[in-house]
C-alpha cells in the first residue's frame, strides 16, 4: 500500500504539464507522482487511479465525471490540521509537491466501504425516503431518526482545529468585468482593452484559455493554448487591465456588483508569511460579458456512474491538455458531433477507442473508428472501475465491448448560472436544445461564447469581440473590431437523447444519487412542476447545484408528462456559483476582530490596577478592580461601594454617548426629543432627561447640560448612543428642517469620570483650578460648567449622581483621560479614593432606586417607570400622542418598585415573576417582575427593583417571587425604590 | 446596491442604515382633534409595495444626510436620490401655501 508509484501508467505525450517539474502527492495514504500544471484529478488519472469517492446516498463507487467546476464525483479533502479542507473537487485542486489528499464519505476505506450495503437496499431508499418512513412515531425524530441520518450522511469532515490562514477582503472598480477568459472571455477583454477601458478578466482556472487548453484544433495557424498565451501577454502589460486567475466570480447582485474568490494561495502548501490563502472580491462594474463557457450533460442508462464513464469533453480536456487517459481504451457513446472529436484526439495520442457508440442512425462516420450507429448502451459491468459496456446494436443484438472508460455526451448546456441571480429565467433553444439567457439579464449585464449558444470557437471569439463593443460604446468608447483569428466553426449537430428506455438505475444527479427512477416516482406522485421534482427527489441540492443534471431530469420529467421541456420549465440557480469558504467571507473579522474593540483613555491605567474588564457594547469597560487578598468578586465590589459612601470613588463613564447640539433653536430640539422640557432650562444647569419612541415607550434616558443658551451637551446610555445620534438627526433633518440647530457626536472626543461619595467636592477641589468655585453654594446640585483643572487644562464639570451620592461628573478632551485618571487618583490617596466598575455602580443605582437600562426595556412607558409627569402636556415631542393611549394608561399599570426578600439572607434571582403570597403560579396570576436584582453592602441584604400591578400604592404588602425555570420560590416584601437617601439630602450636600 | 448620494456620488449601500417608507416625514400635528387616530397610521399603517417605492436611508457611516431613496423594491433599480432636508422644506413651504393659518 505505502509504495511510491512513479508510474505513470496513464500519461500520454504532450499537453500542457511540464514533466521538467514533477511533484509528489498522496491520496489516502498512498504516494504519487504527478507533474506541474496538473490538478489532483488529473495526475490520479495519469497514474491509472479511477476510484476516487463515494456518492452521497447510496455510497456507489465513484471516478471523475468532469474536468471542471462541475465536478459531483470527485470530492476530497485535502491538507492535514487546521489547513484540513473538505468536499473540494479534485478537478479544481491544483497540485502542489505535498499535497496530502484523502477520499471521504467512506469506511474503512474506499475501496470497503460498509455503508455500500445502503445501495443493496435501492429499493426501499427511493425518492421521499425520508419524508414516508420517518414519521413515525413522531417523538423519535429528533432523538434517533436525525442523529442516525445525520451520521450516515453528509461528505467530509471538517477540522476541529483552528484554520491558521488569514482571509483577505477588497473592492475592485472596473468599466467592463469580463468572466470566463475562454475564447469569448479572451476575444472581449482584448477588445475592450485595446479600447482603454479599465477591464478586469477573471477565470476560475489557474491558465487562462478556457475550452482552447482543451481542443487540439488549432486557431488558424496556431495552437489554441499558444494564442490564448499571446493574449495574455499583451492584456498583462496594458496598465488599464487586470488579469485575475484562479478567481471564481460567484454571484452577480445588484448594480452591477459581482462577488468573487480569488485563491491566492490554495496552489501552494501554505500562504507566505502574512499574505492571505484567499481574498473576496466586491467588483463594482459599469458592464459585465459573462463568457463562462457550456457544461456537458451526461446520457442517463443503466450503471452509468461507474468509475472511468466520463463526460466526452472532459475526457478530451484530460487528454489534450493533462495529457492523461481514463484507461487505455475508450469507447464513445453520443447523441452529437462533437463527441466525435473526442475520439479523434484519443487516437490520435494513441488511445484505444474500440467503437463510437452513436444513437443517431444517420451519425457521420469516422475515419479509422468503427462507427455504432442507432445503437445505445444498455448496461455496464465493473463495480470500483469500468470492465466493459453492452451495447444494444441497431439490429437489436447485443455486443460487450471491454473497455476502461466510457467517454459520454448528451450535447451542452451554456453555463449561465450568473445570468440567473437576478431571478432572469432562460429560455429554451430549439436549435441547440439547450436553455440559454433570457432577456431578462442583471443590469449592466451581457452574455458571450457558449455561455449565450456560441458553440463554435470561431462564433465565441466574434461574439466577445461583438459583445465587448456593444457594451462599450455604451459607455461612451470608441471600440476597433480587432483581428480575431479564424478557428474551428462546426454547427451543432444533435439529436436530444437524455435516457435510454428500460433502464433500472440510471443516474441523472450522481452525486446526490438521483436515478431516471426517482423522477418517474415524483412524477407518480404528482410532483410534477419543476420546484416540486427538485426538492422531493432532492435533484440539484448537492454542493454541485446540478450542473449536470438539472436538465436532463427535467427533459425525463416533460417526457413523462407529455409536455415540452420549455413547458416544463426550469429551476434558476443562486449565488454561489460554487462553494465559497466561510473563511473567505468572513475575511479578517474573526475572532477578537470580529468586531472593534473601544477602549477608554484611561483603559491602561485600568489595567494596571488589575481591572477585570466587561463587554458593553464594543466597549471594555472595568467591571471591577480586585484588591490583594480578595478572592471573589462580591469582595471587592463591596468594599468599592462601601468606600464610595464612606468617602469617594472614581469610575469611567467614557462609554455613555455625547451629542453636542447648538444652534438658536437648539432648546426647542430638545424640546422635540425629550418627553419633558427643556426650554426653561438655565444656562449652567443640567436637566435628566427621558426619551421615548414615538409609540410612546421610553427608550432611552440621560441629562442635556446648558452650556450657553444656543449650546446644550446630551448624554446618552452607552448602549442606545448610535440609536439615539441617529435618532436626532432623523429629527432634525425630517421633521424639523426649518430649525435652527446642529449635532455632532462627541462621544470620543472626551473622557468623562464621576466623583462620587461625600468627599467627592474636596478631591475635585485638588484638581479644579483655583479661579472656579465648587461650593456647594457657587456650583449646587444640577449645576454644569466650563473650567479648567490642573493648570490650565479645558474641562466640564457636572453636578450630576447617579449613586445618590454628592456626586459629580468630570470631563476632560480625550487625550488627557489618562493623565487626569491618575492627577485624581492621587488627590483623594488622603481620602482613601477607590475607583469602582459597573458592578459597584450597578449596585449603587438600585440602592437609590434609578431606572438603567433593565428598566428601560422597551416594552415600558413612562408611567410604568414612574415618571409619567415628565411627559409634559404642553408641547409636541416624539411619542407624545401615542403616550396617551388607553391602554397604555391604566389603573392597574405596573409601577416600578423596591422589593426586599421577607428572609434577608435570600438573594433574589432578577428575572423572577411575582405572584400572589398564595394561590395559582401562572401567567394570568401575574402580579409583575423583578428587573434587577443585587446584595446591597449598604443595607446588608439582597435588593430589588421590579414592576409590579399597581406599584406604590402596594408598600409593605408581600408577594411571592418565582422562578419555575430553577423552582425558586421566595417571599419579598415592596418597599419604595429609593432604598438609600431618599429625601436626596446626600446629593444635595 | 449602490445609491448615488445628491452631495457625495455613488455610495455602497453598506454605509448606510436603513428605515423604511418615507411616509414618516409627514408627521402629523399632535393637537389636531383626530390626532391619535393619525398618529397611529403615521406609525403602523406604512406602504410597503411591491415595485416604486419611496424610502428613507441614512447615511450613517459617511456624512450622517438623511435621504429619500426611490427604489424598485423588486428590481432594486434607483430612480431618484434627494436629500431628505430639503424634501422636507420643500413639504413645508407647499403646506404652508396650501393652509396659510397653521
Amino acid at each position: 500500500m505505502s509504495a511510491v508509484s512513479t508510474q505513470q501508467v496513464n500519461r500520454l505525450s504532450g499537453g500542457l504539464v511540464d514533466r521538467g517539474q514533477p511533484l509528489s502527492f498522496r491520496f489516502d495514504g498512498q504516494s504519487y507522482q504527478g507533474c506541474s500544471g496538473d490538478t489532483l484529478a488529473s495526475a490520479l488519472m495519469a497514474n491509472g487511479v479511477r476510484l476516487m469517492g463515494r456518492s452521497f446516498k447510496y455510497h456507489r463507487p465513484r471516478g471523475l465525471l468532469s474536468a471542471g467546476s462541475e465536478e459531483p464525483n470527485a470530492l476530497v479533502e485535502l491538507r492535514t490540521g487546521g489547513r484540513q479542507e473538505p468536499n473540494t473537487r479534485a478537478t479544481v485542486a491544483e497540485l502542489y509537491d505535498g499535497l496530502d489528499a484523502r477520499s471521504q464519505n467512506r469506511w474503512p476505506s474506499l475501496e470497503r466501504d460498509m455503508m455500500a450495503i445502503n445501495d443493496r437496499f435501492a429499493n426501499f431508499l427511493t425518492a421521499g425516503f425520508y419524508y414516508k418512513t420517518f414519521m413515525w412515531p413522531k417523538a423519535f425524530w429528533e432523538k434517533l431518526y436525525e442523529p442516525i441520518i445525520r451520521k450516515a450522511a453528509g461528505l467530509g469532515r471538517l477540522t476541529g482545529d483552528a484554520d491558521p490562514d488569514a482571509y483577505d477582503k477588497g473592492f475592485l472598480h472596473c468599466d467592463l468585468l469580463v468572466v470566463g477568459a475562454g475564447p469569448a472571455g479572451l476575444a472581449a477583454a482584448l477588445t475592450a482593452g485595446r479600447a482603454g477601458a479599465r477591464v478586469i478578466l477573471a477565470d476560475e482556472d489557474f491558465l487562462l484559455g478556457g475550452r482552447l487548453l482543451s481542443e487540439a484544433q488549432p486557431l488558424a495557424d496556431i495552437a489554441g493554448a499558444d494564442w490564448a498565451g499571446q493574449v495574455q501577454a499583451e492584456l498583462a502589460v496594458m496598465g488599464n487591465v487586470r488579469i485575475l486567475p484562479r478567481t471564481t466570480v460567484f454571484g452577480a447582485y445588484d448594480h452591477g456588483i459581482y462577488g468573487a474568490v480569488e485563491r491566492n494561495a490554495d496552489h501552494v502548501a501554505a500562504p507566505d508569511a502574512g499574505k492571505p490563502r484567499q481574498t473576496l472580491w466586491r467588483i463594482y462594474s459599469k458592464r459585465a460579458i459573462i463568457a463562462t463557457g457550456a457544461i456537458e450533460r451526461p446520457i442517463a442508462f443503466e450503471n452509468n456512474d461507474r468509475p472511468g464513464i466520463m463526460l466526452a469533453g472532459a475526457v478530451r480536456s484530460f487528454a489534450n491538455r493533462w495529457a492523461a487517459t481514463p484507461a487505455s481504451s475508450v469507447v464513445i457513446f453520443a447523441n452529437n458531433d462533437d463527441a466525435h472529436q473526442t475520439a479523434r484526439d484519443l487516437q490520435a495520442k494513441g488511445v484505444d477507442v474500440p467503437a463510437v457508440v452513436d444513437v443517431r442512425p444517420d451519425a457521420p462516420e469516422i475515419p479509422g473508428i468503427e462507427l455504432l450507429a442507432g445503437a445505445q448502451i444498455v448496461e455496464t459491468a465493473g463495480r470500483l472501475g469500468l470492465r466493459s459496456v453492452t451495447v444494444r446494436m441497431a439490429n437489436g443484438k447485443t455486443r460487450i465491448i471491454p473497455c476502461g472508460a466510457l467517454a459520454m455526451s448528451g450535447g451542452w448546456n451554456p453555463n449561465l448560472g450568473l445570468t440567473c441571480h437576478q431571478r432572469g429565467r432562460p429560455v429554451w433553444d430549439g436549435d441547440l436544445h439547450a436553455f440559454v439567457p433570457g432577456q431578462d439579464l442583471p443590469v449592466g449585464q451581457h452574455v458571450a461564447g457558449a455561455a449565450m449558444g456560441a458553440m463554435s470557437t470561431d462564433a465565441a471569439l466574434r461574439s466577445g469581440a461583438e459583445q465587448a463593443g456593444e457594451a462599450l460604446a455604451d459607455l461612451g468608447f470608441t471600440v476597433p473590431a480587432p483581428e480575431l483569428p479564424k478557428a474551428e466553426d462546426a454547427p451543432v449537430s444533435l439529436t436530444p437523447f437524455w435516457h435510454v428506455q428500460g433502464a433500472k438505475r440510471a443516474w441523472l444527479d450522481f452525486q446526490n444519487d438521483v436515478t431516471v427512477k426517482d423522477v418517474k416516482l415524483a412524477h407518480q406522485e404528482n410532483f410534477t412542476a419543476v420546484e416540486h421534482l427538485k426538492r422531493y427527489t432532492t435533484l440539484g441540492m448537492a454542493t454541485d447545484q446540478g450542473k449536470t443534471s438539472n436538465v436532463g431530469a427535467l427533459a425525463v420529467m416533460a417526457e413523462l408528462t407529455g409536455k415540452s421541456i420549455p413547458q416544463t420549465g426550469t429551476t434558476i440557480f443562486r449565488p454561489p456559483y460554487t462553494p465559497v469558504a466561510m473563511g473567505a467571507l468572513a475575511g479578517r473579522a474573526v475572532g477578537k476582530d470580529f468586531h472593534p474593540t473601544r477602549l477608554t483613555p484611561s483603559h491602561a491605567w485600568a489595567e494596571e490596577q488589575g481591572a477585570v474588564f466587561v463587554e458593553v457594547g464594543n466597549w471594555l469597560r472595568a467591571q471591577w478592580f480586585p484588591k490583594p487578598g480578595e478572592t471573589h468578586w462580591r469582595q471587592s465590589v463591596d468594599r468599592e461601594v462601601q468606600q464610595t459612601r464612606r468617602s469617594v470613588g472614581i469610575c469611567d463613564v467614557t462609554t455613555l454617548g455625547k451629542i453636542d447640539v447648538q444652534g438658536a433653536d437648539a432648546a426647542a430640539f430638545l424640546n422635540m426629543m425629550y418627553a419633558n422640557g427643556f426650554a426653561k432650562l438655565p444656562v449652567g444647569k443640567v436637566r435628566y432627561g427621558l426619551m421615548l419612541r414615538e409609540d410612546g415607550v421610553a427608550y432611552d434616558d440621560g441629562t442635556a447640560a446648558r452650556l450657553a443658551e444656543d449650546h446644550f451637551v446630551v448624554t446618552t446610555t452607552t448602549a442606545n448612543a448610535v440609536l439615539v445620534y441617529r435618532n436626532m438627526e432623523f429629527v432634525r433633518q425630517c421633521l424639523c428642517p426649518d430649525m435652527d440647530v446642529q449635532l455632532i457626536s462627541t462621544t470620543e472626543a472626551w473622557a468623562q469620570y464621576a466623583v462620587a461619595g461625600p468627599n467627592a467636592r474636596k478631591l475635585l477641589q485638588k484638581i479644579v483650578d483655583p479661579e472656579f468655585d465648587i461650593s456647594n453654594d457657587a456650583f449646587p446640585f444640577m449645576a454644569c460648567g466650563e473650567i479648567t483643572v490642573c493648570g490650565g487644562c479645558r474641562a466640564r464639570l457636572f453636578r450630576i449622581s447617579f449613586s445618590g451620592e454628592l456626586a459629580y461628573e468630570i470631563a476632560v478632551p480625550t487625550r488627557y483621560g489618562d493623565a487626569l485618571m491618575r492627577e485624581m487618583m492621587a488627590a483623594g490617596e488622603a481620602f482613601d479614593v477607590t475607583p469602582y466598575g459597573t458592578e459597584a455602580l450597578g449596585v449603587m443605582r438600585i440602592e437609590k432606586g434609578h431606572a438603567a437600562g433593565n428598566e428601560l426595556n422597551g416594552t415600558t412607558t413612562a408611567l410604568n417607570l414612574g415618571l409619567g409627569r415628565m411627559v409634559s402636556g404642553k408641547k409636541d415631542c416624539i411619542g407624545n400622542v401615542l403616550s396617551r393611549r388607553e391602554g397604555m394608561n391604566t389603573d392597574d399599570a405596573l409601577r416600578l418598585v423596591g422589593l426586599k426578600p421577607v428572609t434577608p439572607a435570600q438573594s433574589l434571582p432578577a428575572g423572577g415573576h411575582l405572584m400572589a403570597a398564595s394561590g395559582p403560579v401562572d401567567a394570568a396570576h401575574d402580579q409583575g417582575y423583578v428587573t434587577s436584582a443585587a446584595y446591597s453592602p449598604t443595607l446588608g441584604t439582597a435588593i430589588g427593583l421590579g414592576f409590579v400591578k399597581g406599584g406604590a400604592e402596594r408598600l409593605g404588602e408581600q408577594l411571592r417571587l418565582v422562578n419555575p425555570l430553577e423552582k425558586q420560590e421566595m417571599l419579598v416584601e415592596i418597599v419604595s425604590a429609593h432604598f438609600v437617601d431618599p429625601e436626596g439630602e446626600k446629593l444635595r450636600a | 446596491m449602490i445609491i448615488n448620494h445628491p452631495l457625495l456620488g455613488p455610495r455602497d449601500a453598506q454605509e448606510f442604515t436603513y428605515l423604511g417608507d418615507a411616509g414618516l416625514m409627514n408627521r402629523p400635528y399632535w393637537l389636531s382633534e383626530t390626532a391619535l387616530q393619525q398618529f397611529h397610521d403615521y406609525l403602523y399603517l406604512r406602504e410597503n409595495p411591491a415595485g416604486e417605492h419611496r424610502e428613507l436611508w441614512f447615511h450613517e457611516q459617511g456624512d450622517r444626510s438623511w435621504l429619500v431613496v426611490t427604489r424598485n423594491t423588486v428590481t432594486h433599480e434607483i430612480l431618484k436620490v434627494e436629500l431628505a432636508r430639503d424634501v422636507a422644506l420643500a413639504q413645508k413651504a407647499a403646506n404652508l401655501v396650501q393652509e396659510p393659518s397653521q
